[in-house]
């Protein structure tokens, strides 16, 4: 067996953004002894982009808010496919996880009577977004870093040791996670970045916060961390995926220049007031309001404009669309020929509001647009259109223990769980899940992991499991080897060349707009990537080598990408972020389908060469438990009509 | 604005030395320089060594220095460069190198761990918190810090400096003091923690000779010597010479 570093915890944390801090000081705070691993530095995680706000019915904005109106709003947005317990547990909670925050320090910005100040954002009824600015998600990270801080220091106090109970092990990456002969989580095996050196961690309980896959598409807003690890990891350990074909494209990325193609506009931008026009200076929102949403939204320019100061007598601007719809939108004008020069359409918020409001409300937007494109947003319009955001298919999850499906002591949270949002998620449900997951997977992998006691009875990593991850780490160090049957000397993949071409495929292949034989021709893409990509070779040595942990993260995205395309190709409608030219409709009898992912390989996924053209993907079909009958009685026959089956209404 | 190649010279080595190395790299309208490392990583060095995240300025990661000045590669463009010039882009220099343009930055880590935490107002209930916009937004500004810890490694007291990195915590863990030290609901002295005394006696501010080379390189604008450093010395000197203060330290001695 490989010697190398061990270290036994009770809780292991796979990545440091919301959801896996939030897991972390739970965890701790139960009293397990809980270590935490992320790619980057300590404080860098995906979370700081985040701009808009938490999502919360505190209802000091508006006092007609509450968790129900909050789980209407969610459940529309998904377009009734979310996991209808995780909706009502996210709606309930979500207030509690905001005011803690400022127990730990958090500053948001204040009503006139000194509560947190709430914004309207695209697809929820009231002023619900608690924010900083447009900096809210750096807000989250920084107070999350700063109650682990403050943790250690009680530790250190304790102890004398800052890391006895709760330790970040930055800059390090999970390959594997390992099990036991009873196919029980036991740990994970990691290497460190700076170094190259493998670890073990020995645990139980392991939660994975890994995030996001936005970094298998070309046109994203997501940074090079979102490879889709959590999302591979739970496959490779047997535990299902579900809806992966949902992936969201927010409307409003930034479209030049073309190096910050997909950096992130913020909805704020919109939900301050800022309007979409075309290149015919038309706000071409009001035409792409759909049925189901007739009702809720101003048909004038005139009835927009005046919700913003009275939102009680009337309907507010289609701009605040739910983002599928912005989106798609967006898309089709820029089709038609009435796109802006770049390619996208106009964003404009210098016609709407003072120069001064809109450098005091979206500072870091104005920054942005100065910095990185020479735009002024007090004088211009900016141009924008949309970029991969957000997955929101991801592991199978028991919505109140966020364990997942198969595999004792695995637990998921944040975006790298799927259910919460169904087919598309409302902007600022981000940051209030990450807070009311990361803290359910912390307390039950917790009281999960402190269940086994100390010594004999906890999960052992299987040795072999530790070896075989070790080979499988270090083969792009001997990738320059012959293949089998093939000529000497063929020269290794370079994993950026391969990274380029799946962002390429799945952009245009299966990006925001679907067609059946082009999904089919990216199955066909992916395979032929996946056994060049065993052959992905790097130079160089393990001490902090990029091109090496490229060739270790496209086993990843080529895992996780194969099941966005594979499940988006099965379900033959379009809803929320899955839209299929060829099946326009929702169908109320797909509302009632889940899409589950297994991996087919039986071997793990550590032999992918045997026989690489079979895809490494199972699909499974599930019927959805039906919605409980009190959060079925919150909405109006009328409304439920256009969503559920004929049955599901009469049962 | 057509391509054109640029001459770069990228620092490579590890802790044992290194050297700077010549590239010709295409360059295209609108890039900044991360744009230009990442164009190398894919073409010519696979394994050249360089910390991002967010490629937008909100993370703090890819900070190196750009012809001897402290930037984050994600937000210097290209185009205030002439295409004659020859950029050079090395390490950190205040901290020790790892590899390349990556640098060990766990001094701030390490000084982070050091400055007491938020002490929450007894008996407030959470959701209780009452505060003012205009009493928030004092240390609102300086939330908006994302350690990218170019102060850090420009600030004169430990940039040449070594053996000061002990005393010293630097512009942001300084900065970090003051907006505890101006949060309106920090109940620190409720504990005994007297956040300018610690900011004064153990995390060095009297090294601070107020020359604003961090206000200068702070990609956040943040304006850290005049709104943090200046009120925090004032404040720290208050408490020092004031006869009622220095008087009540010795008759109720603070049992810390």
């Amino acid at each position: 067996m490989t010697q190398l570093e061990r270290q036994g915890w009770d809780v292991v944390v796979v990545g440091a953004g919301g959801a896996g801090l939030r897991a972390a000081i739970e965890a701790r705070e139960q009293g397990a002894r809980t270590a935490v691993i992320c790619k980057s530095l300590f404080g860098k995680a995906h979370t700081v982009m985040a701009e808009g706000g938490i999502a919360a019915s505190m209802g000091n904005v508006n006092s007609g808010d509450n968790w129900q109106v909050h789980f209407r709003d969610t459940m529309r947005g998904g377009k009734f496919l979310n996991q209808w317990r995780m909706a009502e547990l996210h709606a309930r909670e979500a207030p509690d996880r905001v005011w803690e925050l400022e127990t730990w320090g958090a500053l948001f910005d204040r009503t006139p009577d000194g509560k947190i100040s709430q914004r309207n954002f695209g697809g929820h009824e009231y002023p619900r977004l608690a924010h900083v600015g447009d900096r809210t998600g750096l807000e989250l990270i920084r107070t999350l870093q700063q109650k682990i801080v403050s943790l250690q220091q009680e530790d250190f106090r304790e102890f004398g040791d800052y890391e006895a109970r709760l330790k970040v092990f930055q800059e390090c990456t999970v390959t594997r996670v390992l099990k036991d002969e009873r196919e029980r989580v036991a740990g994970t095996f990691c290497y460190e970045r700076e170094s190259g050196r493998f670890f073990v961690l020995e645990a139980p309980a392991v939660v994975l916060a890994t995030g996001g896959i936005g970094k298998s598409f070309k046109v994203t807003s997501n940074s090079w961390e979102y490879t889709g690890d959590g999302h591979a990891l739970a496959l490779l350990a047997g535990a299902p995926l579900l809806n992966m074909e949902f992936v969201q494209f927010h409307p409003t990325g930034m479209v030049w220049p073309p190096s910050v193609k997909g950096i992130l506009v913020t909805e704020s931008v919109r939900g301050d007031g800022g309007v979409l026009r075309n290149s015919d200076g038309k706000r071409f929102m009001f035409d792409y309001i759909p049925d189901v949403f007739k009702e809720k939204y101003a048909q004038s320019e005139e009835e927009g404009d005046r919700w913003y100061e009275d939102p009680d007598n009337n309907r507010r601007p289609p701009e605040l669309l739910p983002r599928d719809e912005v989106a798609r939108a967006i898309n089709s004008e820029v089709k038609a020929g009435r796109g802006s020069p770049h390619g996208g359409v106009f964003l404009d918020v210098s016609t709407r509001m003072p120069a001064e409001t809109i450098r005091r409300r979206l500072p870091s937007m104005y920054h942005q647009f100065k910095e990185l494109a020479d735009v002024d947003i007090t004088a211009e319009a900016m141009e924008v259109g949309p970029t991969c955001h957000y997955v929101m298919g991801g592991v199978a999850v028991d919505s109140d223990t966020a364990a997942t499906r198969g595999v004792p002591g695995l637990y998921a949270a944040g975006e790298v769980a799927g259910g919460m949002h169904g087919s598309n998620r409302l902007g600022g449900n981000s940051l209030s899940d990450l807070l009311v997951f990361g803290r359910r997977a912390g307390l039950h992998a917790a009281r999960y992991a402190i269940g086994f006691g100390e010594g004999a009875a906890r999960p052992r990593p299987d040795a072999g499991q530790v070896d075989a991850a070790a080979a499988e780490a270090l083969r792009p160090f001997s990738a320059e080897g012959p293949e089998p049957g093939e000529a000497d000397g063929r020269p290794p993949e370079n994993p950026y060349t391969l990274h380029q071409e799946l962002q390429q495929t799945m952009n245009d292949l299966v990006g925001i707009i679907r067609r059946e034989p082009e999904m089919e021709q990216a199955l066909e893409k992916l395979a032929d990537l996946r056994v060049r990509a065993h052959r992905a070779g790097v130079e160089g040595h393990r001490q902090f080598n990029p091109g090496w942990h490229l060739a270790l993260d496209l086993r990843n995205m080529l895992l996780v990408s194969e099941c966005v395309a594979r499940a988006a190709l099965e379900r033959t409608e379009s809803r929320g972020g899955h839209t299929r030219e060829d099946c326009p409709a929702m169908e109320p009898e797909w509302r009632r389908v889940n899409l589950l992912c297994r991996l087919a390989d039986v071997s793990g996924g550590l032999a992918p060469s045997d026989e690489p053209r079979r895809g490494q993907i199972s699909l499974a079909r599930e019927t959805t438990e039906p919605i409980r009958p009190d959060l079925l009685g919150l909405f109006e026959k009328e409304e439920l009509v256009k969503y559920l089956a004929e049955e599901e209404l009469h049962s | 604005m057509s391509s054109y190649t640029a001459a770069f010279r990228v620092w490579r080595g590890d802790a044992d030395g290194g050297e700077l190395e010549d590239f010709k790299v295409e360059v295209n309208e609108g890039e900044v320089v991360l744009d230009i490392i990442h164009r190398l990583q894919a073409t010519q060095a696979s394994d050249l060594a360089v910390r991002w995240n967010c490629k937008a300025g909100k993370c703090g990661s890819c900070s190196a220095e750009i012809n001897g000045r402290p930037r984050l590669l994600c937000m210097t463009r290209m185009s205030i460069f002439s295409r004659e010039e020859t950029i050079t882009v090395t390490p950190l220099r205040a901290f020790p190198v790892v590899r390349d343009l990556v640098t060990d930055v766990s001094f701030n880590y390490a000084k982070a761990r050091e400055v007491p935490a938020f002490v929450p107002p007894p008996g407030v209930a959470a959701g209780d918190y009452r505060m003012q916009q205009i009493d928030v937004e004092r240390p609102q500004e300086f939330r908006k810090c994302i350690e990218c810890f170019l102060c850090q490694d420009t600030c004169h007291v430990v940039r040449d400096h070594e053996e000061n990195k002990a005393s010293f915590a630097g512009p942001r863990f300084l900065m970090r003091i003051a907006e505890l030290d101006m949060h309106p609901l920090d109940a620190a002295a409720g504990v005994g923690v007297d956040r300018k005394k610690t900011a004064q006696d153990e995390h060095g501010l009297g090294y601070c000779n107020i020359t604003k080379c961090c206000t200068e390189v702070c990609p956040e604008n943040i304006k850290i010597t005049d709104n943090a450093l200046i009120p925090l010395k004032e404040r720290a000197v208050d408490r020092k010479y004031d006869p009622l203060v220095w008087l009540g330290d010795k008759i109720f001695r603070r049992t810390e």
